[in-house]
């Protein structure tokens, strides 16, 4: 409205940005700095409020317990056995779901559903269908001659359930940012390919699939993350525990473990920078792996 | 080109597949919520269950307070919803409209908090509102929400897409700005309005781990929190743990239905540069 920047129009900015500004200094803003100096308090007495010495001693601490590398090794596990098969199954849905046919839309919105879906509800779901004597899954696998498999009883399946439940869950977001990322390609590109005389897979493989690239790299990003931070199905499938004999252990489930049964919110500081740093780092290889993608083709 | 690699019978075999699996849960969830006690551990499973026991919700009900962390649910929500709906047509309009110093460079700086994680801020945020005197009430489950970064990122961009010249108009018509802002501009933002409300009142329904934190007695529980506690109360009577997953469950399936255009294309703006 105006144009140049005034005293007044100083003001007026504040006026209007002071409610949103207070809530995200508070609990945004403020949270974020205090937390990285909160990770290196080394001796601190939180009675008094008095920190006697900085250092990092909390990062040392970290590397030192077995328990902290066991979450990593899990949720590594569990990240890459989420995103690429949700990204596989999303987009090759979502292909399908583009076709203009009657009835397109009621699948959409069937597959849409568990996106709305709260994820603790739907783990109690999932918990029953996993139980090893009665569950609907064992049933189903029984039909093909699968003896029981103890998915949240045994150590070996219980990063495999929370997967099957992470991709089942996941698939509609995902599904429906490739649907949005599809509709946005001109379709004259693939009409060129047809007189081209190019098949149906080389045209998506030479076509399609690269102009698809910034909304794949998106979504692998926001799955990434996503997924690494999974804590709400370990709580809700292990009974707020992280598992049979901890085998779901995640970095979230420690972070919250270190913070909220052992009181060590130092410790917790720390290892919520480290998800922080590692989520970042991620983000910025997934963007060196898209560029060398999009430039090497 | 997927139409030249698949017949139309091969695609909807497909999608159906897929589809039913995406469905069986919830289907699962109401079918064994409905069982008598002595129905729920039968192989080969009875889908429908006859008669259906409907007295099985009372029971959850009678069992746990879930009436309660009912209200309580709807309360965080709808209280989150309209806090962060103001803050941010106010922050947006100062930065879509205000010329001021200091815009750009605080602009940046609040994209670059969406880059952090939000377990970052427990620790701190805990210990604030353990300082304000706040935990176990409905102010530590509702005020840290009534602001969000992407809320305001997204109304902005839908400020900017409204011509500049209604501003002028407006002002020979002798509208100040927060006139022109409330009786103008937010009713032609309207659907922009009614996503960004879709997005923030189905994140705080279902959102887990800050109530699970903030909230130690029985009578301040969120819905997700009553529930999860619930399922060291049932023990192993799966009609009823289904019944009280229903009661979180339901009413976003009900929502998302009424609303699926807005929801749908919130997400897919969000997601794509709109």
């Amino acid at each position: 409205m105006d144009e140049r920047p005034t005293v007044a129009s100083f003001f007026k900015a504040a006026f209007y940005l002071a409610p949103a500004l207070a809530v995200l200094g508070v609990f945004t803003i403020y949270p974020i700095f205090s937390s990285l100096l909160l990770s290196f308090y080394a001796d601190y007495d939180y009675f008094h409020d008095v920190v006697y010495r900085f250092g990092v001693d909390n990062y040392v601490y970290l590397l030192h317990d077995p328990s902290f590398w066991q979450a990593l090794r899990n949720t590594a596990l569990f990240v890459l056995g989420v995103v690429p098969a949700s990204l596989a199954l999303s987009l090759g849905l979502a292909l399908l779901l583009r076709q203009r046919l009657p009835g397109m839309a009621a699948f959409r919105t069937v597959y849409f559903l568990p996106v709305v879906t709260s994820v603790v509800a739907i783990s109690v779901v999932w918990r029953w269908i996993f139980h090893t004597d009665y569950g609907l899954l064992n049933y189903v696998l029984s039909w093909f001659g699968v003896s029981p498999v103890p998915w949240l009883t045994s150590p070996r399946w219980a990063i495999p359930s929370l997967i099957i439940l992470a991709i089942w869950k996941s698939l509609g977001y995902n599904i429906l940012i490739f649907l949005a990322g599809l509709s946005a390609i001109p379709e004259v590109y693939e009409q060129a390919a047809r007189v081209d005389h190019a098949t149906a897979w080389q045209r998506f493989w030479h076509v399609t699939f690269p102009l698809l690239a910034p909304t794949t790299f998106f979504v692998s990003v926001v799955s990434v993350i996503d997924a690494f931070k999974v804590f709400d199905e370990v709580y809700a499938l292990f009974g707020g525990n992280a598992g049979p004999v901890r085998s779901a252990l995640t970095l979230v489930f420690y972070i919250f473990e270190k913070f909220y049964r052992e009181q060590d919110y130092a410790v917790a500081a720390a290892a919520s920078y480290v998800l922080f740093l590692l989520t970042f780092l991620l983000t910025l290889l997934q963007l060196w792996i898209g560029r060398k993608i999009a430039y090497n083709r | 080109m997927v139409r030249d690699a698949l017949s139309k019978g091969t695609i909807y075999l497909l999608l159906s597949l897929g589809g039913v699996l995406m469905l069986l849960p919830f289907l699962w969830m109401l079918s064994t919520s409905l069982k008598a006690p002595n129905q729920v551990a039968v192989l080969p499973p009875a889908w429908v269950p006859v008669p259906p026991h409907w007295e099985n919700y009372a029971e959850a009900l009678r069992m746990a307070p879930f009436g309660r962390y009912f209200v309580n649910s709807v309360i965080v929500t709808t209280l989150s919803t309209i806090g962060e709906l103001l803050t941010t047509i106010l922050a947006a309009y100062a930065f879509a409209r205000i010329r001021f110093w200091g815009r750009e460079v605080l602009f940046s700086l609040l994209l670059g908090t969406m880059m952090v994680p939000g377990e970052v801020l427990l620790v701190p945020n805990y210990l604030t509102l353990t300082k304000l005197g706040w935990i176990d009430t409905y102010a530590a489950l509702i005020v840290p929400w009534t602001a969000s970064v992407f809320a305001i990122f997204l109304y902005r961009q839908h400020l900017l897409s409204v011509p500049r010249e209604l501003g002028y108009a407006a002002r020979v018509d002798g509208a100040g700005d927060f006139r022109f802002l409330w009786e103008i501009l937010v009713p032609i933002t309207k659907p922009a309005l009614v996503t960004i409300a879709l997005l923030k009142a189905i994140g705080s329904w279902n959102a887990f781990l800050w109530p699970l934190i903030v909230t130690n007695s029985r009578e301040m529980r969120t819905l997700p929190v009553g529930l999860t506690a619930f399922t060291t109360e049932a023990g192993t009577a799966y009609e009823l743990l289904m019944a009280a997953s229903a009661f979180v469950i339901v009413p976003m399936v009900v929502l998302f239905l009424l609303f699926q255009r807005h929801i749908v294309e919130g997400i897919s703006r969000a997601g794509i540069k709109g």
